[in-house]
């Protein structure tokens, strides 16, 4: 195991032989190994029940692992919680606070001021301009997905947990995340572990898929450069490409 | 000016005509001798109690009840902040102290008031305890509960930013039970009353609830209904004072409810 440990230490994310369990079951991971560089896009698939939420709460800190190790820009041991940005499932925007407030909330939390001209400047690249005083009842699914995301960049740290976020949204609303995703991604210089049940979406965002289920991971490399666009997922290489992940899933079953 | 008056017809106008309709029907059957006043007495016979009685009633009854109402409540707010929000962070405290809630809740108030006039004599206090065994409960139960419901994934979220207890407890938690909360104190100003009212029939010297049972005693049915008028009159104040207070509070806490 010791040569595991370069490895380790330039990793952003590094899960070695991590095990876990709910009280009284049968594990949901045993000796998983799961690696994320820095910059890297890397996305987690699976069948629901797989432990994909679960993986997400063991790297916030929300949960402890059974056995294993968890670290994060290096740091193994310690606290977790308030070391990644994390993004839920639901947007979770507080209904009594005004978008500008719930994207300021990560920043209250550690008692910071922001920088309010920058916040803005913020606002206007996630196509939240001019509902800074609005409330998120008045947003629509969408918006609220990119205030929610705009809230876990503002957390400013380098690892960004996403789980699930487009998985509410029509089919309409998600391309165009996913073409505003790909865009302010290639400048955002964040790491991006992201969790969908969506192949076509996995392919078209990641570097790097990792299959979840039975307990353990298998890694999928993502072969198709980047830049990339949404209108991607017609070309016949990606239509070849979600071919060989599907086959692989089911090889899996 | 033209629509506020509109909306309030059209929330209060039916309840003003049923009340208008009721009394009327109320002053005729008296009137037309359908039931002897002693036992039901005519509105205008109870306006004029009012009016005769005026200088007791305002200048020392009134003020009585409504001080033993202030403090009772008072108190009440406090201590039931305080426990349901010390229920809510220690888990002992809960133990040891909601059964002992539930207890005070059971005991028949009649039975230990002769405690509290040992305890307390005919003085203010032994009426402003009568009202705090009645209006703490409410108070405690709303915030306990408030604290408790939902918010588990705000609360996983703040966490995950680092967040610590008092913090997920100050930006989720209170305003998430605040609806709750005030909820509670509603029910609890409106007992006050009740409480007050109790507590001086059981042994005082003064009060809207000693004059109402002075006046009982004496077959003076118009005073007494005088005394029940303000006495709901002030609970009814006293009610629509919180309400306003809670409309300001959850102007925005109500939303995506």
């Amino acid at each position: 195991m010791r040569g595991a440990i370069g490895l380790f230490s330039s990793s952003m994310l590094a899960i070695n032989e991590l095990t876990y369990a709910f009280q009284g079951t049968a594990p949901i991971f045993e000796n998983i190994n799961l690696r994320v560089a820095p910059g890297e896009f890397v996305s987690v698939i699976g069948p629901s029940g797989s432990g994909k939420s679960t993986l997400f709460k063991l790297i916030t800190g929300l949960l402890a692992p059974d056995k294993g190790e968890i670290g994060i820009n290096g740091e193994i041991s310690g606290e977790r919680l308030g070391k990644v940005g994390y993004m839920p499932q639901k947007d979770l925007l507080l209904p009594w606070r005004t978008v500008l407030d719930n994207v300021m909330l990560p920043l209250e939390v550690e008692g910071k001021k922001g920088n309010l001209a920058e916040i803005h400047e913020w606002f206007s690249r996630f196509g939240l301009k001019g509902y800074e005083n609005a409330f998120p009842d008045e947003l629509s699914g969408g918006m609220r997905q990119r205030a929610a995301f705009l809230r876990t960049i503002m957390t400013g740290k380098e690892l960004l947990l996403l789980d699930e976020p487009f998985g509410a949204l029509d089919a309409m609303t998600k391309r165009n995340m996913h073409t505003w995703l790909l865009g302010l991604w290639e400048d955002l210089q964040k790491t991006v572990l992201f969790i969908t049940h969506d192949l076509e979406e996995a392919i078209l965002l990641s570097d790097r898929i990792y299959l979840l289920g039975d307990a353990h991971v298998r890694e999928w490399k993502v072969n198709l450069p980047r830049p990339r666009n949404s209108d991607q997922i017609y070309q016949p290489e990606f239509i070849e490409l979600r071919k060989e992940l599907e086959r692989l899933i089911h090889h899996e079953n | 000016m033209k629509i506020k008056w509109k909306k309030w017809t059209s929330d209060y106008g039916l309840f003003v005509l049923v009340v208008i309709g009721f009394v009327a029907i109320w002053e005729w059957i008296v009137q037309a001798g359908g039931v002897p006043s002693f036992i039901l007495p005519s509105p205008s016979s109870i306006w004029e109690a009012l009016l005769k009685n005026k200088d007791l009633l305002f200048g020392v009854h009134l003020p009585a009840t409504f001080w033993e109402v202030l403090i009772g409540f008072g108190i009440s707010l406090i201590g039931g902040l305080l426990f349901g929000v010390g229920m809510h962070f220690f888990r002992t405290l809960e133990k040891i102290l909601y059964p002992f809630l539930v207890i005070s809740q059971t005991v028949p108030l009649i039975a230990i008031s002769p405690i509290f006039i040992l305890w307390f004599g005919y003085t203010i206090w032994s009426k402003v305890a009568v009202t705090f065994l009645i209006a703490f409960f409410p108070i405690v139960v709303s915030t306990y509960d408030g604290l408790k419901a939902g918010g588990d994934e705000y609360r996983e979220l703040l966490r995950t930013m680092g967040a610590g207890r008092w913090m997920v407890f100050k930006k989720v938690q209170v305003p998430m039970a605040l609806p709750s909360i005030l909820s509670g104190l509603k029910m609890s100003v409106v007992y006050s009353v009740t409480g007050a009212t109790i507590g001086e029939w059981l042994g005082a010297s003064e009060g809207l609830g000693y004059f109402s049972r002075r006046m009982s005693g004496n077959l003076q049915a118009d005073s007494v209904f005088a005394a029940i008028f303000l006495l709901s009159l002030m609970g009814i104040i006293l009610f629509l004072f919180i309400r306003l207070i809670e409309k300001r509070l959850l102007k925005n806490l109500a939303r995506g409810r």
